[in-house]
């Protein structure tokens, strides 16, 4: 018996699985279950975040419903990881943000942008909130430049803390394998299978819809949003280091680097997450755990939001809306980023632990 | 009901498909009828997950060559000698083509799967299991245009002198009609499922059957052809039957309910009496016989004992092993008569003669002085828990069939060729198996046979 029904239920599965392992070409799932003929909570939570919910194992099952063996393994392990993101959460205190996060994120993220957009009415007179700016420091003249850089330091840092401390938790309770070090090889492994979404795909074919077609684009929406989001993270950067580095302060034409780097981020910050929304409404509705739609929506609306936000902003940097713009997509970054050990965004980080355990795992069978 | 087809196809399966596919690309207009609702589409094929075909050289799945002449020599040993030389020859070398041609359909392969690396030569598998292949094979047969009908029960065949005119079909939504077609392939599988006719030939044993497909192969078509002058093949009684856990469920339990750890123990029967020689011979040849050594037994019940010591040997099961610290509490929870069975053991252990333990090749274990001896892999039984399986006889598909010739072309009785009727798949196995099995040979007759019937069907209906 494990310590919830979901673990109870993957763990009848997998020994279902294991009997069987027709899907052992589909996957990193299969493979790693093999490994094992016992399954522990630790077990169950590390192939619960190795499964990239493609879908390929229930289609091709003989036994999924209506068959009296009821072999879901997407919905079931998909539900196992939403449930673990609780358990490993840190502090444990705030694990409760994950059974209602699509309402947890929405008011984070309302009151974030509402903060951002009163701060600046309060802090700035109103010739200044709907002012036209321009030129470098224009940004600042909102809000100071050093206040702007401590306050998001401070949520970031505490993203990555609680983060760092999560993810932890979770690789403690997944075990050791047997003589197994992190190596670099594994790591650059599972860099290679995150960064190319290998698993996101059907064993080959793609993923399946409701149409009973492989015709699910999700891995081409989901490369447009990580890409961009990483774009955007690098725009952030640059930016940060021209204005220690070399004295340059924002904003900057729409030639140089920050501005390129995040006018592409942010377009796949716009199609990335519009394309994940489609592709979710058209998902076979056998495989979808529904209570976490609130909190993959939720994710996703903020990435969209904050792309949105940001490509406006470049847009009309130059008029009036300036001001209040700023405050929208500072205000959706902020609440992204405090809100990213307590939503969706994590599935990335576990599932990432996951792919490096599974390449440790098959460097020391090999 | 006004339309008619060039082809019509009666089964869902792998030979139906094939059959489909290879018709539909000839030309011809074509109509699959599967009997089954949409998720048991298939039968058979359903579970399986490989095929066996001859390949010259090592491929990206396969290990190393198999030649006509092997795959030919291994038809021969496992069925004794009872097949249709002619027919099986060609089957061997179209099998080769057809590693490719499947492909072509989009099914795609992998290396053999865990736990079965002594087919990585000889078998190619399904990536995702028979399934897989399926859904792939209707995917293909619908972009082609073939139409597809589920839960399509076809109630009788209008045959005149050996002549397909049409099929009277009772539909859960439309009710009632008739399709004409030009060519009939029939693909719809054997009589497994029907417990009734399976009593015709084994009597009450067949209630205690289990059957490890759908519920759906009823064998119905082949009643109709056979009773409509079509040449029988094949002895009723033989099929491809194996040893299942005897806790499955009476349909469709697949592959999962099977046991591979009878070489490492002893079987015994409800008298506690072992019956078989346990260790005859590596385990994946012997596998397909113990379904038939099981339903000889008394209530076609039997028990895999072994202890502790041989858990991890063979592959995780679905059902836990029935666990006793000693071997009267195990007898206990097995219903056995525990003095019965404490004497097999110690009989048994006393026999046991020293030896180097080896399961992958035919080791020195051997029993000395009992009967049956037990011939390799010999271990004492002695390290509690001591653990049993509990079986039953699995049917997996049966081999009487209607005879065809190389053309897949049924023969009717008086050993006329049928003007427009082709069978394929399970419906004709008995043809080139008399009996006995070797892993993925049913799917290599469905692919094969269904390939030629498909492309034979079209030219009849084009002509």
């Amino acid at each position: 018996m494990h310590g919830t029904r979901i673990l109870d239920e993957a763990d009848r599965l997998m020994t279902v699985c294991n009997s069987c392992r027709y899907c052992e070409g589909l996957c990193a799932v299969f493979p790693a279950m093999e490994m094992r003929r016992a399954f522990s909570d630790g077990d169950l939570n590390y192939l619960a975040n190795l499964c990239h919910s493609c879908g390929a194992c229930y289609v091709d099952c003989q036994f999924s419903p209506p068959h009296e063996f009821n072999v879901n393994v997407p919905k079931t392990l998909a539900v196992a990881r939403a449930e673990s993101y609780a358990a490993y959460a840190w502090p444990q205190a705030l694990s409760g943000t994950f059974a209602r996060n699509g309402l947890v994120i929405s008011i984070v993220a309302a009151l974030s942008m509402a903060a951002f957009i009163l701060g600046f009415a309060v802090l700035n007179d109103r010739g200044v909130l709907f002012g036209v700016h321009t030129g470098p420091g224009a940004f600042y003249k909102l809000m100071p430049h050093n206040a702007m850089a401590a306050l998001f330091s401070a949520a970031f840092l505490y993203a990555i803390l609680a983060l760092v401390m999560s993810v932890r938790a979770f690789w403690r309770d997944i075990g050791t394998p047997i003589g197994g070090r992190v190596d670099g090889g594994s790591i650059f492994q599972a860099i290679r299978d995150a960064g190319e979404l290998r698993y996101l795909h059907g064993g080959g074919v793609g993923c399946y819809n409701e149409d009973d077609k492989p015709t699910d684009r999700r891995k081409l929406f989901h490369h447009l949003t990580f890409y961009g989001f990483l774009l955007c993270f690098a725009a952030t950067s640059v930016a940060t280091l021209y204005h220690y580095l070399l004295g340059r302060e924002a904003p900057y034409p729409w030639w140089d680097l920050p501005v390129v780097l995040g006018t592409l981020g942010g377009i796949g910050l716009i199609a990335g997450p519009i394309g994940l929304l489609v592709a979710k409404s058209r998902r076979a509705p056998e495989l979808v755990d529904e209570q976490r739609y609130g909190m993959d929506v939720g994710f996703i609306a903020m990435l969209f939001l904050t792309g949105l936000t940001g490509m406006l902003l470049l847009v009309l940097r130059e008029t009036a809306m300036m001001g209040p713009l700023l405050a929208l997509h500072l205000g959706a970054v902020f609440a992204l980023f405090i809100t990213m050990p307590y939503g969706k965004f994590v599935h990335g980080i576990y599932r990432f632990a996951a792919l490096v355990r599974y390449a440790q795992e098959r460097r020391t069978e090999a | 009901m006004g339309s008619k087809y060039d082809v019509l196809v009666i089964g869902g399966g792998n030979a139906a498909l094939c059959a489909a596919i290879a018709a539909r690309r000839g030309g011809a207009s074509v109509l699959v009828l599967e009997g089954a609702p949409k998720f048991y589409r298939g039968g058979n094929t359903r579970h399986t997950r490989n095929m066996r075909c001859a390949h010259d050289a090592a491929t990206e799945i396969l290990t190393g060559p198999y030649t006509e002449d092997e795959f030919w020599e291994d038809l021969l040993r496992v069925t004794g000698g009872q097949t249709d030389e002619v027919l099986a020859r060609h089957m061997i070398r179209e099998s080769k083509d057809i590693l490719n041609w499947i492909v072509e359909q989009g099914v795609r392969w992998q290396p053999s799967l865990g736990g079965t690396l002594s087919l990585g030569r000889t078998n190619s598998f399904f990536l995702g299991g028979g399934r897989a292949m399926l859904n792939a094979l209707y995917l293909t047969a619908e972009r082609l245009g073939v139409d597809v009908e589920y839960d399509a029960e076809v109630t009788d065949l209008v045959i005149e002198d050996g002549m397909f005119l049409a099929a009277r079909l009772k539909r859960p939504i439309k009710g009632e009609s008739e399709i004409r077609a030009t060519s009939l392939v029939a693909a719809a599988g054997g009589f497994e499922a029907n417990i009734e006719w399976l009593k015709q030939y084994w009597g009450e044993a067949a209630d205690n059957f289990l059957i490890r497909g759908t519920p759906y192969n009823r064998g119905s078509i082949l009643k109709m052809l056979l009773a409509k002058g079509v040449q029988e093949v094949g002895d009723p009684t033989q099929c491809h039957a194996v040893a299942i856990d005897a806790r499955a469920p009476k349909f469709d339990g697949g592959i999962i309910t099977r046991h591979d750890s009878v070489v490492f123990g002893i079987v015994v029967n409800k008298h506690s009496q072992r019956f078989y020689d346990e260790g005859e011979d590596i385990w994946p040849k012997r596998y397909a016989i113990w379904g038939r050594v099981v339903a000889a037994q008394p209530d076609q019940i039997a028990y895999i004992i072994f202890d502790s010591t041989v858990v991890t040997s063979f592959m995780p099961t679905l059902f836990p092993p029935i666990a006793g610290q000693t071997i009267a509490e195990l007898a206990g929870k097995l219903e056995l008569d525990p003095a019965a069975l404490e004497k097999t053991i110690t009989e048994f252990n006393a026999a046991v003669r020293p030896g180097t333990f080896d399961h992958t090749i035919l080791d020195d274990c051997v029993t000395e002085g009992i009967t049956p001896p037990k011939t390799h892999w010999a271990r004492k039984i002695e390290t509690p828990p001591y653990l049993a399986y509990p079986v039953r006889p699995g049917i997996t598909f049966t081999y009487l069939g209607t005879r065809v010739n190389k053309d897949a072309r049924m023969l009717m009785a008086d050993g006329k060729p049928s003007a427009n009727m082709f069978a394929a798949g399970e419906i004709m196995a008995g043809n080139v198996l008399g009996k006995g099995y070797a892993a993925g040979m049913g799917m290599t007759i469905g692919s094969v046979f269904g390939r030629i019937a498909g492309r034979e069907a079209a030219k009849h209906a084009r002509n």
